[in-house]
């Protein structure tokens, strides 16, 4: 592949998570307000959207800092909320296995859930082995910086936004997320799992440490596997009266 | 210093969990019951992070507002039917977008 094909992928990676950007905005900003307003110093809350880059678990670990968690307890919720991204890197693996190891890092470094949204979308329709990484690490870098500035604006300026959370900006990541979802919605069993997940992530919102999403999550997978084990077996068993034949 | 190490660690342990599977790549083959799991979970996992955002807006204390005056729930109903009848992501983020706006600016004032 030539260095334009390279940077038309990169770029279309950067421009396909626009609107998640958009959505991650409020986010930043609140996160950084909530710095300002804590014991961290304001270049700490910055080194952390810097290395860590991971919403949910900076909120968390802003609330338990504030509450003089220990160490290990922070590093311990750390891996617990983040878990979700086995799922997600599990996923998505086929489709990095053939890039250096280099890449794999980088990649994986930048495994949000609203990259991995993107990157899915992208490569559900390829062959595993034939996608290069820079749509992917356009669309995750671009994330990266969007994180960063905003984190910046919340720093500086946060107490300058009240009433940023109404706007509802948000709703940007919904409507993005719907897209994705809705067209792969294309049998029984997807639909149910899709149900069943998020159902139960609705009823179980309030567990901490994202553990309601993990289990609802898990629920969906399980429903959706059920459901495709008696295809696989009468498939199985067409092939073994076949062999018989 | 130490909260230098603290935020350290945590970038450890996000990158690791991140990273792992996509590193140890080649030498991890999946069996297919979990390969066959792993393809529900696109679905799952984003539908768990939206409906009860759209569901409810205001929080899980706040409860369900299951009501054509939440502007989330509205906008994503948009977004469904939109995505439903064309399948085009732009169409459907742009149609979400403006109901989820134009509700909350104009119908609800």
């Amino acid at each position: 592949m030539t260095r334009s094909n390279h940077l038309k992928e990169f770029t279309a990676g950067a421009r396909d998570i626009i609107p998640m950007m958009i959505g991650a905005a409020p986010f930043g900003v609140i996160y950084g307000t909530l710095v300002a307003s804590g014991p961290l110093q304001l270049w700490h809350g910055q080194l952390m959207s810097l290395v860590v880059f991971a919403g949910s678990a900076q909120f968390i670990a802003l609330g338990l800092i504030a509450g003089h968690a220990s160490f290990a307890v922070i590093w311990a919720t750390t891996l617990v909320v983040n878990l979700r991204h086995v799922l997600y890197s599990a996923t998505l693996a086929p489709h990095v296995a053939h890039l250096p190891a280099r890449w794999r890092w980088a990649l994986g470094a930048l495994l949000t859930d609203e990259v991995f949204a993107v990157a899915w979308e992208h490569y559900r329709h390829r062959e595993p082995g034939t996608v290069g990484p820079h749509y992917f690490f356009g669309a995750g870098l671009a994330m990266y910086l969007n994180w960063q500035c905003w984190t910046i604006a919340g720093l500086l300026f946060g107490a300058a936004f009240p009433g940023l959370q109404s706007l509802g900006l948000d709703f940007a990541m919904v409507a993005t997320f719907i897209a994705i979802v809705v067209p792969q919605l294309v049998a029984l069993r997807y639909i149910a799992a899709a149900v069943t997940a998020g159902t139960l992530a609705f009823l179980w919102q309030a567990w901490p440490y994202k553990l309601g999403l993990l289990a609802a999550v898990f629920a969906g997978v399980v429903v959706g596997v059920l459901l495709s084990t008696p295809g696989l077996r009468s498939r199985r068993s067409r092939r073994s009266a076949e062999a018989s034949r | 210093m130490n909260y230098v190490v603290l935020i350290l660690g945590m970038a450890l342990i996000t990158w690791v969990i991140r990273a792992a599977v996509f590193v140890l790549g080649d030498r991890l083959v999946f069996p297919p019951l979990v390969r066959t799991a792993l393809g529900f979970v696109p679905v799952t996992v984003l539908t768990a992070i939206i409906v009860p955002m759209a569901v409810s807006p205001h929080g899980a204390d706040a409860g369900a507002e299951l009501t054509w005056r939440n502007p989330q729930l509205v906008g994503a109903l948009a977004a469904v039917a939109a995505s439903a009848l064309t399948r085009r992501p732009l169409v459907t983020i742009a149609i979400g977008l403006a109901v989820f706006f134009v509700w909350q600016c104009v119908v609800l004032r």
